[in-house]
Formats: C-alpha cells, sequence, structure tokens
C-alpha cells in the first residue's frame, strides 16, 4: 500500500512542480495571458480547470480504452471489431468530449449550485478551447496511464494551472505601481515574468522522485 | 474591408501572436528549432486556410449556439488529416512535435478567425484572411525559432554559425534559451520590439 501511495504523490508532485503544464508545457497561456489581470478572474478559471480536467481525463480515459484503443472493442463481443483500430479518431473524439461535458457539466452546476455557478459560470465555456485540458488527454493517452494514475495526473495538472495563474495575478497587481516602457506593458512584461516564474519552477527539477 | 488590407494587416499592425494575443502556446513549445517552426507554420496554414474556408462556406447552415463544437468539429478533422501526413511523410519531425500538432486544434488562432471573421465574411475574404494570420503567425514563429537556436544551440537550420575555435576558446551555448524560460523572455523582447515600431501601447 505504501509504495502505490508514493508512486500517486510523486507523480502528483511532478505534474505540479516539476513538469507544470503551464510553465513547462506552455499550454493554457491563452486564458493565463488573458484572464490573469485580476486576482479574483484567475482563482475562478484555475478552479475551473481543475474541475473540468478532472472530469475531462478520466471520460477520455474510458473512451481511449473501450473505444479507440486497437482491440479496445473486444467487450462488444461481436467478433468482428476485435481488430478494430480507431486511433486516427482520438482528436475528434476528445475534443468532442470535452465540449461536451462542459456543456453538460455548465447546466447541472447550473441547476444544483447556483453560487458555485456564479463562481464559474463564466468561465466554463472558454475552457473548451483551453488548450490546458486538450493537452492532458493526450498526455494522458501518449503515457498510457492507469485509470487512477489519470485521475491523479489530471487534477494535479489542473492544480499546477491554477498554482501558475495565481501567482501571476497577484504579481501583476503589484506591477500597476510600476513604471513600464509603453511598448512593454501588458503582454510584453506578461511574459517576461513568465519567464522569470518558469525559471523558478525549473529549481524544482533538481528533485528526484 | 479593402482586401489589400485584409492581408497585410495580420502581418504586422494586427499580428495574431503579439497584437491579437492569439496561438500563444505552439509559439513558445516549437521554437526549439528553425526546422520546427517551419513545419509548424506549414501545418497552421494548412488548417487555418481550410477552415476559414470551411466555416465560411457553411456559416447560413451552421446553427448559432451550437457553432462552437461544429467549427472544433471541422478544425479537428483538418488537424487529423495534417497530423497523418506529417506522420506519413516527416516522420522524425512529427515525434518531436509531440502533442502540439494535435493541440492545432485548441490553438486560439484557428477558432478565433473561424468565429470572429469567417463566420461573418465571404469565402474568399475568410480564405485571404486565414493565410495572411498564419503568415503573420509564421513570421514571429521562426523569429522566435532563429534567436532560440542561435543563442541555445549555436545553429541556424540546423548549419553551425560559430567556427570550432570559439568554443574552443570557452564559448558555451546558453542552454536556458532550449528551456521554457528562455522561450518566454525571447518572445517578451520580440513583442516588446514589435510593438515599439508600430506604436500600439496597452492599457
Amino acid at each position: 500500500m505504501p509504495e502505490i501511495l508514493e508512486h500517486y504523490l510523486s507523480l502528483a508532485a511532478k505534474a505540479i512542480f516539476i513538469e507544470n503544464i503551464l510553465l513547462a508545457y506552455f499550454l493554457g497561456m491563452c486564458s493565463f495571458l488573458g484572464l490573469s489581470n485580476k486576482v479574483e478572474t484567475a482563482s475562478g478559471i484555475g478552479k475551473a480547470v481543475i474541475f473540468v480536467n478532472t472530469i475531462t481525463v478520466p471520460l477520455n480515459w474510458f473512451i481511449k480504452n473501450y473505444l479507440l484503443d486497437p482491440g479496445a472493442l473486444t467487450w462488444t463481443g461481436i467478433s468482428a471489431f476485435a481488430n478494430v483500430d480507431l486511433g486516427f479518431l482520438t482528436f475528434i473524439a476528445f475534443i468532442a468530449t470535452i465540449a461536451a461535458a462542459v456543456q453538460l457539466v455548465e447546466m447541472v452546476i447550473d441547476r444544483f449550485s447556483p453560487s458555485l455557478y456564479n463562481q464559474l459560470g463564466i468561465f466554463l465555456p472558454l475552457i473548451a478551447v483551453n488548450c490546458a485540458i486538450l493537452g492532458s488527454s493526450i498526455f494522458m493517452q501518449q503515457r498510457d496511464y492507469t485509470f487512477f494514475e489519470a485521475v491523479v495526473f489530471a487534477s494535479s495538472s489542473g492544480f499546477g494551472f491554477y498554482l501558475a495563474i495565481l501567482t501571476m495575478s497577484t504579481i501583476r497587481y503589484k506591477l500597476r505601481y510600476s513604471k513600464i516602457p509603453n511598448g512593454l506593458k501588458g503582454l510584453g512584461i506578461t511574459m517576461i515574468l513568465t519567464g522569470l516564474l518558469a525559471i523558478a519552477f525549473l529549481s524544482f527539477s533538481g528533485i528526484n522522485l | 474591408m479593402l482586401r489589400n488590407k485584409i492581408f497585410t494587416d495580420p502581418l504586422m499592425d494586427n499580428n495574431p501572436i503579439t497584437r491579437q494575443v492569439l496561438g500563444i502556446c505552439s509559439a513558445l513549445a516549437v521554437t526549439v528549432k528553425v526546422e520546427l517552426a517551419v513545419v509548424m507554420t506549414l501545418a497552421l496554414t494548412f488548417v487555418l486556410t481550410m477552415s476559414n474556408t470551411l466555416v465560411s462556406i457553411f456559416r447560413k447552415q451552421i446553427p448559432h449556439n451550437v457553432r462552437i463544437i461544429v467549427q472544433l468539429i471541422i478544425i479537428a478533422s483538418l488537424v487529423v488529416l495534417a497530423d497523418l501526413m506529417l506522420k506519413g511523410f516527416m516522420y522524425d519531425v512529427s515525434k518531436e512535435l509531440s502533442v502540439f500538432v494535435a493541440l492545432i486544434i485548441t490553438n486560439c488562432i484557428v477558432l478565433g478567425r473561424a468565429d470572429g471573421f469567417a463566420m461573418n465574411n465571404n469565402v474568399k475574404d475568410s480564405f485571404i484572411d486565414g493565410f495572411a494570420n498564419s503568415l503573420g503567425y509564421g513570421i514571429i514563429l521562426i523569429l522566435v525559432a532563429i534567436f532560440r537556436e542561435f543563442l541555445g544551440s549555436g545553429t541556424i537550420y540546423g548549419i553551425s554559425i560559430f567556427p570550432e575555435s570559439l568554443y574552443a576558446n570557452g564559448y558555451i551555448d546558453n542552454g536556458l534559451m532550449l528551456l521554457a524560460p528562455g522561450a518566454f523572455i525571447v518572445l517578451g523582447l520580440i513583442i516588446w520590439v514589435q510593438r515599439t515600431s508600430t506604436g500600439f501601447v496597452e492599457e
């Protein structure tokens, strides 16, 4: 038991710090740059990413293992399907699942938890096209995670995104009172700051788990 | 809008990366080598031009409520084509690009142009707009890649720039340029130069 727990913990630490989905793989940059102006919005989108990621990656895991992989259709019992490889449909299936799941989640939250909907509502449609979400699903497929690994990986890479965007929004808050050259205002200085943040996160890469 | 303007705007004044802030993910990730940046630009040009054209052809048939999903499906199908072509003809490069070809699907440029331009404009203009935006994207991508490859590995498009004697005398390539922070900082500086030259100031 402890070994398994250790395995999951190291997977989580790796996804959050060492291979941070945003600072090491550049996924989710669009919302990172667009929505890190205010701390409240940043934390809203961060939470929404954790939430949606934890739902869509396991969903896509089922799609991958019971629909797309070579021989994945054997559970149907039809022998003609046993050797079918639908791998070429991966991207379409993943993005369709994500878009549908996001829509569904939005409706469910709206119905059952208005307060959560007020927090996350406006961010959910944006998230369907967030590269971090599709990226996590594709990483899950490439690295061949088991189901529980996929769940751990999904929630912790979402948390990594949350951490990065929250940090950036607080830095940008401070930045309002700084004198910045005209051409560097906004996007330019944010990119350079993200670079410095990424250097800081590089220091985690020495950790061996 | 004038045809000419549709074409020239995205190249400089309204560049998708430095001005519209679209498609940054891939711009950073595939710029370790110039070769990767060139291949990525080709793939994106194919997808963006085709998707803009297709979306524009079907713009009157697509119901407003589900337009994002329809657009995504069109884009995803094109990306699958591009990915299979890369795997078939340039296997090594496609291995290095790894997930980033697939992520053209969620590349904001493609969806942004499909939803923002192709849905409201005729086929010819949409085609030009898609092509011009890919070019604007490619210019920045290749520029970042030239800097990163030059400073990080001392080569440009795989050709060594520095003479051996320089290394013998103690010159060391800047490894940071090959890592994520190098990409962020180089792009930040390019944005600075570009915005100073066009005189655009963000509030």
